[in-house]
């Protein structure tokens, strides 16, 4: 708490005191929407961009420089299904679950997925390598049933091939480099930030 | 820039693409993005360097051309012949279109789409006009087509009342779902009493299964945002809003684009077009919540908070974002305005039928053999879309049901194939327009299985604020799951019904009052397939695994068996 009022105060410099640069992609969103509390949402699309997912501190800076309770920032960042609060695995495995996937089967894959690495749909396995999402539509219903793996759009899949791409995503180790960058430089700057 | 800035610009890009002998469109939308768009592109630019073409051939990446399960596509346009399209394209048929047909003349016969095949013979393109014509992120290439002359005539020529009226007229309604006249709310708006004003786009497609508003916002973003200026216009607002979804980074992308541009050109911003009239558009992104394609949830969502919907009136149209009055109206609505006005009411109120005009598109997805988007008159039957558009189910299947609306529709059995497509057949059988996804599904697909995919997903969009939603979507997606895994009774089946019109009436906005939909209309017209659930323990379709078995209620059975035989029976004693 207090390590955050530090730096609501200091927020008007140009750096944020942690030295993540990152903040600054979140100061300027804050700055083009004059800290209006109703750009709210487009300031957590701003820092779940930036580093990856909501963290609680994240959370708690937005607050402080929106002037917004806690309550109602985690409110809203809670709601909406696109901000996550857990931070993601290396690689990621989003299965439709759209009408036009529902009924070629997609329910199928989702289930091969879940038996195959123990993880529901939603969540990351314990050693952070792989997150499985079933998303709404991707609107791709003409190729049904649709997959992304690490970003890599893959169309009309069946549970075995799509078991072996997730397994083929992980053996590569190539990951989505971007959102890998993230996650590790998040990492070290929150095990600083504990360390203050 | 004025009016004959305008008409110089396209008479130039006009003059610019007659240059060319012949242009090679390629379809960069989504679908055939994933089908590998992008090299195919790549092979056409290197193919027609290769030849030395540069200065006659034209490559162009467009937006959606339909037949999204046949892409990618390419279009090969030569001036004085009909369009050659091109289907499942990979690099090197690219490399021998190029070698073949547009160096040599030679088309290559097996990767043509016959272009009178029904799927295109049977469309009306009115929304859809320049998709998978023009290249969306040039605004030439849509001035070229006359694009911006409707909001210049507009401004010119007519009076706030006036394109009122002439909306009014066209008898256009809005196409997000519940098919409200839209010139009635813009008159609504023009005269509710308040300087500041809004026009909002909603542009949330959150319906499973639907990719309309995608496909228009990525093919054609200035249509969009023209239709937007004028709607400013005709209400006196000078500020408008466009609410994508979050899951379509790049409709954001090329709207945001297209935005910058028209200011730049003076198309959009302040004075535009040279008249006293201003009107900004703003992007803003949505964060994945069905229930913010609810007018009232969605202006929360804008003001940046949770989107929760609130009991109406006011309508929006009273008092909306920041209690302002508000104009609201679906992506697609928009898209119909420029023409419209380009081509007057009364053309456009010869399309479609006594009630409902125009075109719509519709998201023909699932078990049919070519999915894609199609642009069709309304009062279309669902026969032509499906087996003529369509090409029907596959091979050594019978067609079971097609569903529209999404989670909000309902099913139509084949009894019902020859129902017109408009707002008031549809809701006859149960089932809404909605925005215009249609999921065909044959004979593998199981009734209480689909219905029970959709109350899933309405007990998870559910915002929670009124308790018929909230805690009706779970219990009636209880009682699908135990008919679906065996081990429901016959009880169930009534409480379901009840809870079904329960929730129907007491819901505080529209998506808990059509939430029951899927299922009582499934229960209308394949109640034998619950009722196999239920009694024979089977599921035809041979979808659900039926593995449970009914529980018996020992609260209420007990006392009944002890009560029959006068004693405890001897197992309990």
């Amino acid at each position: 708490m207090l390590e955050s009022k530090t730096r609501s105060t200091a927020a008007t410099d140009s750096s944020h005191p942690s030295g993540d640069p990152r903040f600054a992609l979140i100061d300027r969103t804050l700055k083009r929407f004059r800290f209006q509390q109703d750009a709210l949402i487009e300031v957590l699309h701003t820092a779940q961009e930036a580093f990856g997912f909501l963290e609680e501190d994240l959370l708690i800076y937005v607050a402080r420089q929106l002037k917004l309770p806690l309550s109602w920032v985690f409110g809203v960042a809670t709601f909406y299904h696109f901000f996550s609060l857990q931070p993601q695995g290396e690689h990621n495995c989003i299965v439709c679950m759209g009408t036009a996937c529902y009924v070629k089967r997609a329910a199928e894959i989702v289930a091969a997925l879940q038996t195959a690495y123990g993880i529901e749909a939603g969540q990351t396995t314990p050693d952070g390598k792989l997150s499985i999402t079933a998303a709404r539509c991707l609107g791709s219903c003409g190729l049904a049933p649709v997959l992304i793996v690490d970003g890599q759009v893959l169309a009309r899949e069946l549970p075995e091939t799509s078991v072996a791409a997730v397994a083929r995503a992980l053996a590569s180790d190539r990951p989505d480099a971007e959102r890998n960058g993230h996650q590790s430089a998040s990492n070290e700057t929150f095990e600083e930030d504990n360390g203050l | 820039m004025k009016r004959s800035d305008l008409q110089a610009m396209a008479q130039r890009e006009v003059d610019r693409q007659q240059a060319f002998r012949c242009r090679l469109l390629c379809c960069a939308s989504t679908p055939c993005l994933s089908s590998g768009a992008a090299a195919v592109q790549q092979a056409l630019d290197d193919a027609v360097a290769e030849h030395k073409l540069d200065a006659e051939v034209a490559v162009i990446s467009t937006g959606c051309m339909g037949p999204c399960s046949r892409g990618p596509m390419v279009t090969l346009q030569i001036p004085g012949q009909e369009d050659v399209y091109y289907e499942n394209v990979t690099p090197e048929s690219a490399r021998q279109i190029v070698a073949e047909h547009v160096a040599a003349g030679h088309p290559v016969a097996d990767k043509i789409m016959p272009s009178d095949l029904p799927f295109f013979a049977k469309q009306t393109k009115v929304v859809l006009a320049n998709s998978g014509v023009i290249d969306p992120e040039r605004l030439e290439d849509y001035v070229a087509r006359g694009g911006y002359s409707a909001l210049a005539h507009a401004l010119r020529e007519m009076t706030p009342e006036e394109v009122c009226a002439e909306i009014s007229k066209s008898g256009l309604r809005g196409r997000g779902g519940a098919g409200y006249p839209a010139g009635l709310k813009w008159d609504l708006v023009r005269k509710a009493p308040g300087d500041k004003k809004y026009v909002i786009a909603n542009g949330d497609e959150g319906d499973p299964g639907a990719y309309m508003d995608r496909t228009l916002m990525e093919s054609d973003p200035h249509r969009l945002l023209e239709g937007m200026a004028i709607a400013g216009y005709a209400v006196g607002a000078e500020q408008g809003f466009l609410y994508v979804r979050g899951e379509y980074p790049v409709a954001a992308k090329r709207l945001e684009k297209a935005i910058r541009t028209a200011e730049r050109r003076g198309l959009l911003g302040s004075r535009v077009l040279e008249s006293s009239f201003s009107f900004r558009i703003d992007i803003r992104i949505g964060a994945g919540a069905f229930v913010c394609g609810e007018e009232t949830a969605l202006m929360a969502s804008i003001m940046g908070r949770r989107g929760q919907p609130t009991p109406r009136p006011p309508y929006p149209a009273q008092s909306g974002l920041w209690g302002c009055p508000t104009l609201i109206n679906n992506v697609e609505t928009f898209g119909n305005i420029v023409p419209i006005i380009e081509n007057g009411a009364q053309w456009f109120a010869s399309i479609g039928t006594a009630k409902s005009k125009g075109s719509k598109i519709f998201a023909l997805a699932g078990k049919v053999h070519t999915t894609g988007l199609i642009e069709v008159p309304m009062g279309i039957t669902l026969r032509e879309v499906i087996f003529d558009i369509g090409g029907g189910v596959g091979e050594g299947h019978t067609f079971k049901a097609a569903q529209t609306g999404g989670p909000s529709g309902g099913c139509i059995p084949a009894e019902h194939l020859d129902t017109p497509m408009d707002y008031e057949s549809l809701r006859a059988l149960g089932s809404i327009m909605g925005s215009g996804g249609l999921i065909v599904m044959d004979d593998t697909s199981c009734m209480p299985d689909v219905a029970k995919f959709f109350m899933e997903f309405c007990t998870d969009e559910s915002c929670g604020k009124c308790v018929p939603c909230r805690v009706g979507t779970v219990q009636m997606h209880r009682i699908l799951e135990r008919i679906t895994n065996g081990s429901a009774t016959s009880d169930d089946l009534q409480i379901m019904e009840e809870l079904c019109v329960m929730v129907q009436e007491t819901s505080l906005c529209g998506l808990g009052m059509s939430a029951p939909n899927p299922v009582l209309s499934t229960l209308r017209f394949f109640r034998d397939e619950y009722e196999a659930h239920i009694q024979r323990h089977e599921c035809p379709a041979g979808v659900c695994q039926m593995t449970e078995v009914p529980t018996l209620d020992l609260v209420d059975a007990l006392p009944r068996r002890i009560r029959e035989l006068g004693t405890v029976p001897a197992v309990l004693a």
